[in-house]
């Protein structure tokens, strides 16, 4: 049974690795254009044009434009948006949640397409300018939205709800009670929707498809660049992603580990 | 209550990102193009019912699948130790912070004539076999694809599962056949169910996975939807007609979906 | 010492969702004393707490806080500090900054921050506690933390909600200790609420007893339940048996089919009367033909007495007695004039006082669940 079981882990992550492996020795391949399936002789060349198109480049700067403003708006927004509707009845609470939970089980082409039905009217209505950045962000804050909520709304839930009227009773206004006492608790909550919409806006697609009109984004990007077929620039650009991202997860994971050991041994440490 | 008020931005941004946009799809769905009201684009997505089929059967055919890949593993992770059962749902999850648009492309050199498996099928003197552009090469990228969102709730479930049911149900006499046909599989349902939508959905709305590895000839929903508003066919009222047709299946599917969940408790897993 | 009114609720009417909690509610408090709002869950006791506190907006009324009308006050501006059912410490802060938290939003130096933080723990007997996180102290600990934290804020009134409710029994009863000599010692006004009888007899100079929104007796422990003013207040205090009576003349009731001495008078010839005897005034004697008699139908051993239900007449009486009884007896019931209580008939008649479907699990049961029906 164990070794079983082993033999199944085994290859179903070779499953899940393997094209990933293989994207990543074929990034430095010398081989010019024609052959993806031969590996012949270590170069960085790709690399280098990598690193040398301006079009990736500005792809880059606009992604991370568009997912910092995302999650910062998307956060604010989203965070106002569960204290308000965890002080509704139940029966307004449940109409806007099932609105809220909407574009996550709607299929994203739908959301995509809607919003884009929306900018086209919108531009034609102001008479603006045509898809781009501003049409964007905006999408992007909306399908954030939803899961900035759905991360702070538990946090409220498990706090003592006499919290911010005890932080009154010794003085607070109520702002100042907010700041002082309510945001402490639930900032757990606020940070990971603010991760979330920040990975889910770099990441995202299908949304930025269909409303991005000319603007390219990293994801966008990448797209034109697989209709291109033979574009071994892509096995470079994927190797430095998962490259960063491995990094991350692993300074993140060091992080919590060092963190658990801290508290495990708290009296000793340094 | 004053906090109320806190959520009205929100109240106005869901009234025009979400209602009015779902709003235009059924405007643009039931008028032509001069703007008058029609039935013609939702008797027009009837010639496309092949399409849709397609889509069903092989989204369907994904989810299945990655159901049968994915419980296993699953089952395998949340009997393992604590430290381990960390390691390995980071494994799980590692590839899908990388784009999907990657993901796939990387398939598509496996896959090809020429490409990395035919080559070493050749190597091994065995005949080269036609992969890309098939329906399976389509299938294999939405497993590849969404399998993790199968595995997570799964894995999430399993791992609340009380201890002492287990060891009740053995007390009672039960074997581990027993155990898990009738007491683990059962209360890992709102596992299968999430995960089971959750594979779902993306899988039987995906264009770029259908373009990307099915060639021109499996054409499934979301190309068709992609070629009503962004391609050749350039049609946005029949467009949103399919897409208020695709909506409707998805909503109709969670509901069937949720008519299996006795409790109604499906909780949405683990969403990364 | 001459009493002066510091809280003056007046013509106060609350409704949520269209129920009315409370109904034309007149309450004064007097400064400097114990006073606890008794009564069942759903009474309105904890919203009468909540608009003194300033959490709660009267639909009509007002609040007069040492003659000065404080209705439209906000909680913040008001001097006086509620305790909440589950302490609501900030987890965020330890023991120090928790007590410290009123002052430092009111700017106070944090030299006297210390000294007065000091001083609070001390009262509490938490001193040492200073560093510790607030999360991980005991039920007893985090109640007395709350304690400190609300009495550093030096108010005028302390209200505290049901504070006792989630302490188990041994320590429940060294609280009550406890937070009556705080109340001697600082001298402040606490209003205390709570649906536990016992609690509030010992601990308080003045019991408001309330039922469906309203007051249904204001006195001082040893009157309420001496002298219960309808039936409602004679069951929720204690232990009684009601019987329905006529009263002949004065001094003379008659109930049970009998002619009882008593010592009330003043009320209408031959008006319905309830009576209530208490479980513990009651003498069994043989019986014979001068006394009420009964059959023994339920014996229950309580430790320093017997609990014995005698069936008279088809109504069932409680009975407490140091003597050993055996079911299925008949025993003779001796009761004094001064021990015979009459009350004119109200709302409650006849609702309460009957022992017929008494079990010790059912007064468990009734216990209600803190807080339940009263949230804003």
């Amino acid at each position: 049974m164990k070794t079983l079981s082993r033999i199944y882990l085994f290859l179903i992550f070779l499953f899940l690795y393997a094209p990933i492996v293989v994207l990543v020795i074929f990034s430095f391949n010398d081989s010019a254009v024609a052959s993806r399936s031969v590996f012949s002789g270590f170069s960085l060349r790709w690399y280098s044009t990598l690193f040398q198109d301006g079009m990736l480049l500005s792809a880059l700067r606009n992604t991370l434009i568009i997912a910092v403003v995302a999650a910062i708006v998307s956060t604010v927004l989203g965070t106002a948006a569960a204290i308000g509707i965890s002080g509704m009845n139940k029966w307004m609470r449940r109409t806007v949640m099932n609105v809220t939970n909407f574009p996550m089980v709607n299929p994203d082409i739908v959301t995509g397409v809607s919003l884009m039905l929306l900018f086209v009217a919108g531009t034609r209505m102001l008479g603006g300018a045509s898809l781009g950045m501003a049409s964007l962000i905006l999408a992007h804050i909306t399908f954030c939205l939803p899961y900035v909520i759905l991360s702070v709304m538990p946090k409220l839930r498990q706090m003592d709800p006499n919290l911010s009227e005890a932080a009154r009773d010794l003085g607070c206004p109520p702002l100042a009670a907010f700041f002082r006492v309510v945001l402490p608790e639930i900032a757990p909550g606020i940070v990971t929707g603010l991760i979330m919409s920040f990975t889910l806006s770099i990441d995202d697609f299908v949304v930025s498809y269909f409303t991005s009109g000319t603007t390219q984004t990293l994801p966008i990007f990448i797209y034109s660049m697989t209709r291109k077929r033979v574009s071994p620039e892509i096995n470079a650009l994927s190797t430095c992603l998962f490259g960063i991202i491995l990094v991350l997860l692993l300074v993140i994971n060091m992080r919590t580990a060092k963190d658990t050991k801290r508290i495990q041994t708290s009296a000793k440490e340094v | 209550m004053k906090s109320k008020s806190a959520s009205l931005p929100y109240l106005v941004w869901m009234v025009i990102f979400i209602i009015v946009p779902t709003a235009l799809v059924f405007v643009f769905a039931f008028t032509d193009k001069s703007g008058r009201f029609t039935l013609q684009n939702l008797q027009g997505v009837g010639q496309y019912s092949n399409v849709f089929l397609r889509s069903i059967w092989l989204g369907a055919l994904a989810t299945v699948i990655s159901l049968v890949l994915g419980y296993p593993l699953a089952y395998i992770i949340s009997k393992a130790r604590a430290s381990r059962q960390n390691v390995l749902i980071m494994l799980v999850m590692l590839p899908m912070w990388m784009n999907f648009l990657l993901r796939t492309y990387a398939w598509m050199t496996l896959l090809e004539d020429s490409g990395i498996i035919n080559h070493v099928l050749n190597l091994l003197g065995l005949p080269s076999v036609h992969m890309i552009n098939t329906q399976g090469a389509v299938v294999l990228g939405m497993v590849y694809n969404y399998i993790p969102y199968m595995i997570l709730p799964l894995y999430s479930v399993l791992t609340k599962i009380d201890r002492s049911v287990v060891e009740a149900a053995q007390d009672l006499g039960a074997d581990s056949r027993k155990v898990f046909l009738r007491v683990t599989f059962p209360m890992s349902m709102p596992g299968v169910i999430s995960g089971v939508t959750m594979v779902f959905v993306p899988a039987v709305s995906t264009f770029i996975i259908s373009k990307m590895l099915g060639g021109g000839s499996n054409l499934l929903i979301g190309d068709l939807i992609d070629m009503q508003f962004l391609g050749s066919a350039y049609n946005p009222n029949l467009g949103s007609a399919i897409s208020l047709v695709l909506m409707v299946l998805i909503l109709i599917c969670m509901g069937i979906m949720n008519q299996f969940d006795e409790n109604g408790a499906t909780e949405g897993g683990v969403m990364v | 010492m001459e009493k002066v009114s510091i809280v003056n609720l007046q013509n106060i009417a609350v409704s949520f969702d269209g129920e009315a909690v409370l109904k034309d509610f007149n309450l004064s408090i007097d400064d400097g004393e114990f006073v606890t709002l008794l009564g069942p869950s759903g009474c309105g006791k904890t919203t009468t707490l909540r608009i003194i506190g300033g959490f709660v907006r009267p639909d009509s009324g007002d609040v007069f806080f040492n003659g000065r009308k404080i209705t439209d006050l906000p909680p913040h501006k008001r001097s006086v500090n509620t305790i909440f059912q589950k302490y609501a410490l900030f987890p965020h802060l330890n023991v120090y900054d928790n007590v410290a938290f009123g002052m430092r939003v009111h700017k106070k130096s944090e030299r006297e921050i210390r000294a007065k933080v000091g001083e609070m723990l001390d009262m509490v007997n938490l001193k040492g506690f200073e560093n510790r996180n607030v999360n991980l102290l005991s039920g007893g600990q985090q109640q007395r933390v709350a304690i400190a934290r609300a009495l550093a804020n030096e108010p005028k009134v302390l209200l505290l909600d049901e504070p006792l409710g989630a302490l188990d029994l041994k320590l429940r009863k060294d609280m009550q200790v406890e937070l009556k000599k705080i109340q001697q010692q600082t001298g402040i006004t606490f209003l205390f609420v709570t649906h536990d009888q016992e609690e509030a007899l010992s601990m308080s100079d003045e019991v408001v007893v309330m039922d469906r929104g309203a007051i249904q007796q204001i006195g001082t422990p040893l009157d309420i339940y001496n002298e219960p003013k309808n039936a409602f207040v004679a069951d929720f205090i204690g232990e009684s048996n009601i019987i329905d009576g006529i009263m002949r003349e004065d001094f003379l009731a008659e109930f049970s089919g009998r002619k009882f001495r008593c010592v009330d008078k003043g009320f209408q010839p031959n008006e319905p009367i309830d009576v209530v005897i208490r479980p513990e005034d009651v003498d069994l004697v043989p019986p014979d033909e001068e006394h009420l008699t009964g059959v023994v139908q339920n014996v229950n051993f309580k430790g320093v007495f017997y609990e014995i239900i005698v069936d008279v007449q088809g109504f069932k009486w409680m009975v407490q007695t140091t003597d050993c009884e055996k079911t299925g007896e008949r025993i003779g019931l001796s009761i004094q004039p001064d021990e015979i209580h009459i009350m004119h008939k109200s709302e409650y008649s006849g609702t309460f006082g009957d022992y017929s479907t008494f079990s010790d699990e059912m007064d468990e049961d009734s216990s209600p669940l803190p807080g339940n029906g009263e949230e804003a």
